[in-house]
C-alpha cells in the first residue's frame, strides 16, 4: 500500500471554499473520496467524478480537491490539464465528438467534421456561442468496424456520413 | 469453492441451457446500430411462441463481423444474421418454426470465419459475459485452480516461457521471461498490471476482449499473481471504453462472490484482488512507465529505463505489465499445455493474433489468425479486398508503424518480418487503403496525432512532432524542395534514436514507411520549377 505523503497543502481560500461547500454535488465527491481513504492516488478518479457532476473542473473545485487529497493545487492543476478528457472550460449543452481515428479518417470522417465547423461556424474544441452544442475530435473510440463513428450525447452512431450527422444535430435545435 | 463445487456448477449451468440458443451480440459496434432493441424483440418472440422452454435469447460479446452488425447467431444450427433491425427480429424466432427469416443471413464458411482459429476468442460471441456462470459452464477458471493445486510458480513461469508466447501489446517481448525477471525479484509486495489502454487508433482488439470475455483476462491475471508471487492487480482501461469498464466491474464482484477471487482464492492460501484503474485520455500512457505514474494518480509522463518496471514499478514495487492478450492466452496456455500452444505459428512468433482489420475493404472487424498467415490472405481472402478497387497500402502498428505497400501482401504476418519491412505488428490494427488515399496526407495525419499526444517531458519528441509536422504540411500545400525531404528524413532518425520512449521512438515510423515505399508521392507534390529552373 502506497505511503501517504503530506506535500505542501494548499492555503485554503475561505471565500470558494464556502461556495464550494454549500454545493450539493459535492457530497458525490466526498463520498469517492473518502471511500478510497482519501488516498492521493485517487485523483484521477476523483476528477472523474468531479467532472461527471460538475460538468468541467472549475478552479474551486480543483482547489477543493486539493486540499482534501492533501495535495498541492499545482499537482492537481497539472494532472487535469494533462489529460485529454478534462475540461476546465464548461461544454455545451450537447456534445457531438467525430471519432478520428485511422478507420474512420480513411473512410471520411474529416469531411463530417468539416462540414459541421462549417455549419456551426465554430472550429473542433470550442462550443457554439449560444451554449448549446459542445464539437469534439476522438482519438478513436474503437468502434472501427462501423466507421465513421460520431457520440451524440453520449450515444455512438455509425457509418455517419456529413448530411447524416447534421440531420441529427438539427434535431437538437427544435 | 473447491474443484467439486467448481464442475458441480458448470456442470448444472451446462444443463440447464436450452436446445436453442440464439447469440445477440451486445458489444459497442452493434449497440450502436440498436442491437439492444434487437435482443428485447427476439426475448418478446420467444414469449409469443411460447417457444421459451427450449429456446433462449442470449446477449454476447462480438462475434467478429462488426461491420455488418447487429449480428445474430444461433447454435447449434450455427446460422448468422447481419444487420438485423428490432423489426426484422421476430422473424428470426418465428423461422424456428419454419417460415422465413427476414435478415440476410450471413454465409458462416466465408473466409472471414473459415480462416480463423480461435484461442483468445473461442468464446468470445457465446459466452455472456456479465454472467461468470456461463463462464464456468464453459470450462472457466479450471486453469486457475489447476496452477493452485496442481502446479508451483516456477513450473507456470516454465509452461508460459515454453510455449513461446510473446507480448501481445506489440513490442513483442517474450512473456515467460518477463514472468521470470519479476518472480526472481525480492520483496513480499509485487503488482499485476494488465495495460488495456488501447490508444491506437485503428485497434480495438483489446475493447472487444474486455467487452466479450472479461472473466479470460482476470483469470490469466491471477496466473500471474500466482506464479510472480503478487496479490494485487490493476486493470488500466480507457475512459473511452465505458461498456468495457461497466463489464469488468461486474466481472470482479462476482469473482469475489464465488470466492475465485479476493482472499484465499478457491480455499487457497493465495490471495488476488484486482482493481480498475481509468484513464482519461492520454495515448501516452500505454507505454508502461507512463501507465504506472497515471496509477499512482499523476501526468502520464514516462520515465527512463532501467530500472524497468520489473524491477521498480508500480510504488516502486517489483511489477509485471501485460497486454490484455497477453493475458487472455494464458488461461488456454495452462489448459492445454505449451506444447499445443507452440505448434501454433511461426517459428519465432507462437500462437494467434486478433487483428482490427478495418478501412476500405469489404468486410471489416475482428479476425483472429494463426501468426504466419500472410496479409494477402488476410486482405484478399478473408477482408474480400476494396469494394470497387484495389489495395494501395496496409496500415499495421497504429502511430508506431508503417504502410506496408501492396506489392508486400505477401509478407508474412509475424513480429519480425513485419519489423524487416519497417512496419511493426503493433497492437492489431490493421487499416486498408485504396488510392483515394494520399499517403503524405497519411503520413500527416500521424504526425498530427503524435504531436498532439507527446507529453512534452523529452525535446526530440515535444519539438521533433512538431517540426516533422511543418514539413508535412509544407510539402502538401506544394512549397516544399527537395531539400525539405533530406531535412525531414534526417529529423525523422533523429527522433527515433534520441527520444524517451516508445512514442517519440516510433513517432516518425509512418514518415518513414511512406517515404521508403511512396516516395513519388512526396516527389508530385514539390515545389514546381520556376522559369524553368529548379529552386534549391
Amino acid at each position: 500500500m502506497p505511503k501517504t505523503v503530506t506535500e505542501n497543502a494548499v492555503t485554503p481560500s475561505q471565500g470558494s471554499d464556502k461556495k464550494v461547500k454549500d454545493d450539493k454535488r459535492l457530497k458525490v465527491l466526498e463520498i469517492t473520496m473518502k471511500r478510497n481513504h482519501y488516498r492521493q492516488d485517487v485523483l484521477i478518479e476523483v476528477l472523474h467524478k468531479a467532472q461527471e457532476s460538475f460538468g468541467y473542473l472549475e478552479p474551486e473545485v480543483l482547489d477543493y480537491i486539493a486540499r482534501s487529497l492533501k495535495l498541492p493545487l499545482s499537482r492537481v492543476y497539472g494532472v487535469a490539464t494533462f489529460y485529454h478528457l478534462f475540461s476546465l472550460k464548461p461544454s455545451g449543452a450537447h456534445s457531438c465528438v467525430v471519432c478520428m481515428g485511422t478507420a474512420c479518417y480513411v473512410k471520411g470522417s474529416g469531411k463530417v467534421l468539416e462540414k459541421l465547423e462549417q455549419e456551426l461556424g465554430i472550429e473542433v474544441g470550442e462550443t457554439t456561442p449560444d451554449g448549446q452544442i459542445s464539437l469534439m475530435a476522438a482519438r478513436c473510440l474503437g468502434a472501427c468496424g462501423i466507421a465513421p463513428a460520431v457520440v451524440l450525447d453520449g450515444a455512438v452512431a455509425g457509418k455517419q456520413t456529413p448530411e447524416s450527422t447534421l440531420a441529427r444535430i438539427q434535431e437538437w435545435h427544435e | 469453492m473447491d474443484l467439486a463445487e467448481l464442475q458441480a456448477l458448470a456442470e448444472q449451468e451446462r444443463s440447464k441451457r436450452k436446445s436453442i440458443r440464439v447469440h445477440c451480440c451486445t458489444s459497442t459496434g452493434c449497440q450502436a446500430a440498436n442491437s439492444l432493441g434487437v435482443k428485447e424483440n427476439l426475448d418478446k418472440a420467444v414469449e409469443e411462441t411460447g417457444m421459451g422452454d427450449r429456446v433462449e435469447v442470449v446477449g454476447v460479446g462480438c462475434m467478429g463481423f462488426c461491420g455488418r452488425g447487429p449480428l445474430v447467431q444461433i447454435d447449434p444450427m450455427d446460422t448468422l444474421y447481419e444487420e438485423v433491425t428490432p423489426e426484422t427480429a421476430g422473424s428470426i424466432i418465428h423461422a424456428l418454426n419454419g417460415g422465413t427469416a427476414e435478415p440476410v443471413q450471413g454465409d458462416s464458411q466465408h473466409p472471414f470465419f473459415a480462416r480463423q482459429m480461435r484461442v483468445v476468442r473461442e468464446h468470445s460471441g457465446k459466452v455472456d459475459p456479465e454472467r461468470i456462470e456461463d463462464y464456468i459452464a464453459l470450462g472457466g477458471y479450471q486453469a486457475l485452480h489447476k496452477v493452485l493445486y496442481e502446479m508451483t510458480p516456477e513450473t507456470v513461469v516454465q509452461e508460459v516461457s515454453s510455449s513461446g508466447l510473446r507480448g501481445r501489446g506489440g513490442g513483442g517481448y517474450p512473456t515467460g521471461l518477463k514472468w521470470a525477471t519479476v518472480a526472481k525479484m525480492p520483496g513480499d509486495q509485487k503488482y499485476v498490471i494488465c495495460n488495456g489502454d488501447e490508444g491506437d487508433p485503428g485497434a480495438f482488439m483489446d475493447r472487444s476482449i474486455l467487452e466479450s470475455d472479461p472473466h479470460l483476462v482476470l483469470e490469466g491475471m491471477a496466473i500471474a499473481g500466482y506464479a510472480i508471487g503478487a496479490t494485487h492487480g490493476y486493470i488500466y482501461v480507457r475512459a473511452e471504453y465505458p461498456l468495457a469498464i461497466k463489464r469488468l466491474q461486474k466481472a470482479i464482484q462476482q469473482g469475489k462472490k464465488y470466492g475465485i477471487l479476493g482472499s484465499q482464492v478457491f480455499n487457497s492460501p493465495f490471495d488476488f484482488k484486482v482493481d480498475i484503474r481509468i484513464g482519461a485520455g492520454a495515448f501516452v500512457c500505454g507505454e508502461e512507465t507512463a501507465l504506472i505514474q497515471s496509477i499512482e494518480g499523476g501526468r502520464g509522463n514516462p520515465i527512463p529505463r532501467p530500472p524497468y518496471p520489473a524491477e521498480k514499478g508500480l510504488w516502486q514495487c517489483p511489477t509485471l505489465i501485460n497486454n490484455v492478450e497477453t493475458f487472455a492466452n494464458i488461461a488456454n496456455i495452462i489448459k492445454r499445455g505449451a506444447e499445443w500452444y507452440s505448434s501454433i505459428g511461426t517459428e519465432k512468433s507462437k500462437g494467434t493474433k486478433i487483428f482490427a482489420l478495418t478501412g476500405k475493404i469489404r468486410n471489416n472487424g475482428l479476425i483472429e489468425v494463426p501468426m504466419g498467415i500472410t496479409l494477402r490472405e488476410i486482405v484478399e481472402e478473408m477482408g474480400g479486398g476494396v469494394p470497387d478497387g484495389e489495395v494501395k497500402a496496409v496500415q499495421t502498428g497504429g502511430p508506431s508503424g508503417g504502410c506496408i505497400p501492396a506489392s508486400l501482401l505477401d509478407t508474412t504476418v509475424d513480429y519480425d518480418s513485419l519489423i524487416k519491412i519497417g512496419s511493426m505488428m503493433g497492437s492489431g490494427g490493421m487499416v486498408v487503403m485504396d488510392k483515394e488515399t494520399s499517403m503524405v496526407e497519411v503520413a500527416r495525419f500521424y504526425m498530427e496525432f503524435c504531436r498532439g499526444e507527446t507529453c512534452g517531458k523529452c525535446v526530440p519528441c515535444r519539438t521533433g512532432t512538431v517540426q516533422l509536422y511543418s514539413f508535412l504540411t509544407k510539402i502538401l500545400k506544394g512549397q516544399a524542395t527537395a531539400e525539405d525531404i533530406e531535412k525531414m528524413e534526417a529529423l525523422c532518425y533523429m527522433v527515433k534514436d534520441t527520444s524517451l520512449c516508445g512514442l517519440g521512438m516510433t513517432a516518425p515510423n509512418p514518415v518513414l514507411s511512406t517515404l521508403r515505399y511512396f516516395k513519388e508521392e512526396y516527389l508530385e507534390l514539390l515545389k514546381q520549377p520556376q522559369n524553368g529552373k529548379v529552386p534549391v
